[in-house]
């Protein structure tokens, strides 16, 4: 079994950081795990995109065209990538921004107002965790045990900013469960 | 220690540093800069040298003057950067210095892209500098086994004294994999003193060393290439190095294949088996030596009817490939070199397109 | 001074891919405007950096070499020695021209090549993420000095137009600033006579321009301005260095 979580959004918006999140906690279980950023000079100001493929044998190709998930955190991400993604698989749609579905009727959307959760929870720049709590709680691709103890390792040297990333990510597995 | 998430550049920079290399020269170039990043904090705190060169150019012999002065030393760098260290190596190689290079390899010709490519596949195997000279070629397609050539490039260099170079392309130097590092760190640098010019109170002789490559009489010149060349054959036969996927069964397509690409291939030779097609793969690990008898050995198996060479580059590899089949199956060659990797599905789509005879 | 908001001939319509805050943009006007004002356009070559500036052959409506990062200057003395009759400019950025460079910059200044040298100094390598360049100040961190350029270890900044006015043969060499409107008002001035020697037969020129980087520098745009004006600028002093008689 294999499973690919596609992250993106502009850059700036803490892509790269939530996708490792969730690539330590497939770790931390035991699981293979490739974080593959984008890179190039896309990285100013345009889209950023990561993908994590979490499987139960090394990873083959880290090319995915087909991913099983979309995090997709502004419109530009889900318009591109939305088509792109397997049947079955969950759309994450960070509804402030994205006044729009993936369109399609054999996956899972899931929009979540990222960016006001992320400020009720005290940081807007949160938002990328608040993606990550709903992300994980809804499609249970890691226990979400693992993923709260691995926020906690990633902001072990920031500890002022670590109850605010918590509750982000709580909120997130609230409005999942909601 | 257990396995952590890495970045395939820092973890180059980590495996330097348990592999007890504490001298790094480079300068700054996409898609690897972090290496130098992630060593500009930490040679420092392991009592390290780090110093960034005012070109490739200056830091080519940077490394040439350290490795001279018997100190393990390397440096990472990428396409444009490496052809400008190429006249260094031609030196580094004819001095009979070790030093370890890192190229990950970004789109060429000429400043091309960033993106992962393979397209310097002849400047190392075959040259790239000027001279009878060879490198030891090691092309990793994980973090973790870039971590572990870079661990073993080092007394690879030492037991030839020679330069191997870790070729490796922009995916393996951007992407995070698990790596874990043995606890045994550090393997203990070679004996010295017979050539390095590390001042004769340090090896309490009063017998100079000279760290040169000028031999203007004919005859010497001859004896030395000869000498070079007995090391490289010796590289033939000790230092071969590869990995086989699926070559028990009865195979009809046989794929060559290094690096990023050779993961792009191996999932491809899932689906393919999955729908009930067999086709087996060989990864090089060594570019140089190149496995020529394996790769003879499994295009000559019975059910086996064609060779593809599949590479981020536009038909380098092939060549060797070419002379390992020495015609006795069809060789072919597919490959992409503008940094879009190609996907498992075309590379079924090509083998199929093989099977029925099309190409 | 309705002009200001006209688009000189001599750039193209395409935006730029430059972040905000960024320097370039006006440095590019300041020059398309001298290439307007000259009526040069239709025989000027420029030669593009490898840098943040790789891409201003997509801005400048002229002719363009794209050159190998540092090489700039070798290729522009191709360029002039084969074709007098042509306006060359370099455009080049401090890693480009004062580290991998320097060799190439020097010897055409010694040698007087009769081309035109566009210098922007921003204290860091910008393209490649925020790594030291020779321009970096003490004490400045970046990507690739993460505790702050060590003197001790790397040396002083080099301050280019005052190394390159020390040699006997360059005709103009000069140090201007756009981080502000005076600055970019005198900066104009000089880039035009620094054309203008070159049409004159004079031999090299070149203009520093000390700039900034807000996305390496890690500040807004305005903090930027403020930092060049309080630390770039001490250091870097603006004036003419070299003037032919
Ligand atoms: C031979 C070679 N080495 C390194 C590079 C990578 N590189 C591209 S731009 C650059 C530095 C750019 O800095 P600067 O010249 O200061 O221009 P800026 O981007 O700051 O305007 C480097 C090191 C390259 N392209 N070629
Ligand atoms: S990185 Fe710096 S020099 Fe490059 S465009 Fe951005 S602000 Fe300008
Ligand atoms: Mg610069």
């Amino acid at each position: 079994m294999q499973s690919e979580v596609k992250f993106a959004g502009f850059g700036g918006q803490g892509i790269l950081l939530s996708a490792k999140i969730l690539a330590h906690a497939a770790l931390e279980e035991g699981h293979e795990v490739v974080w593959i950023p984008s890179y190039g000079p896309e990285m100013r100001g345009g889209t950023a995109y990561c993908t994590v493929v979490i499987g139960d044998r090394p990873i083959g190709s880290p090319i995915i065209k087909n991913p099983q998930h979309l995090i997709a955190m502004n419109r530009p991400s889900l318009e591109k990538f939305a088509p792109t993604v397997r049947p079955g698989g969950i759309i994450l749609i960070n509804a402030n921004l994205i006044p729009i579905g993936s369109g399609r009727d054999d996956v899972t959307d899931l929009a979540v107002p990222v960016n006001d959760l992320a400020a009720a929870a005290g940081n807007l720049r949160a938002a990328n965790l608040v993606a990550l709590g709903a992300f994980v709680a809804r499609s249970g691709i890691v226990d979400f045990e693992t993923l709260r103890r691995c926020v906690q390792e990633e902001f072990a040297a920031k500890p002022q900013t670590l109850p605010v990333n918590l509750a982000a990510l709580e909120k997130g597995r609230q409005a999942a469960q909601g | 220690m257990g396995k952590i998430l890495m970045k395939g550049n820092e973890a180059i920079g980590e495996a330097a540093i348990r592999a007890g290399c504490l001298n790094y020269f480079a300068y700054p170039i996409t898609p690897q800069s972090e290496v130098a990043e992630y060593l500009a904090k930490r040679m420092p705190e392991v009592g390290g040298v780090f110093l960034q060169g005012e070109s490739e150019v200056a830091v080519g012999y940077m490394l040439f003057g350290a490795a001279g002065a018997g100190e393990r030393v390397f440096t990472t760098s990428s396409s444009p950067g490496i052809s400008l260290m190429s006249e260094a190596i031609s030196y580094i190689a004819a001095a009979q210095l070790p030093v370890v290079f890192v190229n990950i390899i970004r789109g060429g010709p000429g400043l091309g892209g960033i993106l992962p490519s393979q397209g310097d596949y002849f400047q190392a195997t075959k040259g790239g500098g000027h001279g009878d000279y060879r490198l030891l070629v090691l092309a990793p397609a994980s973090v973790q086994e870039t971590a572990e050539m870079v661990m073993m490039a080092f007394p690879l260099a030492e037991k030839y004294r020679n330069p191997v170079m870790i070729l490796g392309d922009g995916l393996i130097g951007q992407m995070m994999e698990p790596v874990e590092f043995p606890d045994h760190l550090r393997t203990a640098p070679s004996d010295k003193n017979a050539w390095a010019s590390n001042g004769m109170a340090t090896r309490g002789s009063r017998q100079r060393n000279l760290v040169k490559s000028l031999f203007l009489d004919p005859e010497a010149l001859n004896n030395q290439n000869l000498l070079l060349k007995s090391k490289y054959d010796r590289m033939r036969r000790e230092e071969v190095r590869y990995e086989t996927y699926n070559l028990d069964g009865d195979y009809r397509v046989l794929i060559v294949s290094y690096g990023t690409m050779s993961r792009v291939c191996r999932t491809a030779v899932d689906n393919l088996k999955a729908a009930g097609v067999e086709v087996g793969l060989l990864r090089p690990q060594t570019l140089f030596p190149f496995p020529l008898e394996a790769v003879r050995e499994a295009a000559g198996r019975p059910a086996c009817q064609a060779v593809i060479s599949i590479e981020m580059s536009m038909g380098q590899m092939v060549e060797d490939v070419e002379r390992a089949v020495c015609g006795i199956r069809p060789v072919h060659w597919y490959g992409k070199c503008g940094g879009d990797v190609p996907t498992p599905e075309e590379v079924m789509d090509v083998v199929r397109g093989l099977m029925a005879g099309g190409r | 001074m309705g002009k200001t908001f006209s688009k000189p001939r001599s750039l193209t319509d395409q935006p730029t891919h430059y972040c905000p805050g960024c320097t370039h943009g006006v440095i590019h006007r300041l020059v398309a405007e001298t290439i307007d004002e000259l009526d040069i356009m239709e025989r000027t070559v420029g030669i593009a950096p490898v840098g943040c500036a790789v891409l201003a052959y997509n801005y400048f409506n002229c002719d363009f070499q794209e050159a190998a990062h540092g090489r700039a200057p070798a290729m522009a003395t191709g360029i002039k020695r084969v074709r007098p009759d042509l306006v060359v400019f370099t455009y080049q950025g401090d890693g480009d021209l004062a580290s991998i460079g320097m060799g190439e910059i020097v010897h055409a200044a010694n040698r007087g090549e009769k081309f035109t040298v566009i210098f922007v100094n921003n204290a860091v390598y910008g393209m490649t993420g925020g790594q030291m360049a020779p321009t970096t100040m003490p004490g400045q961190r970046t990507t690739t000095s993460p505790r702050g350029r060590n003197v001790e270890e790397v040396g002083m900044p080099i301050k280019v137009a005052e190394l390159l006015a020390a040699l006997e043969t360059p005709a103009y060499i000069t140090r201007q600033t756009v981080i502000d409107p005076k600055g970019i008002r005198k900066a104009k001035k000089a880039i035009r006579k620094a054309f203008e020697y070159q049409l004159a037969g004079r031999c090299f020129s070149l203009v520093e321009v000390v700039s900034t980087c807000p996305t390496n520098w890690g500040m807004t745009p305005v903090e930027a301005v403020a930092w060049a004006r309080e630390t770039l600028l001490p250091y870097y002093q603006l004036g003419e260095f070299k003037v032919p008689e």
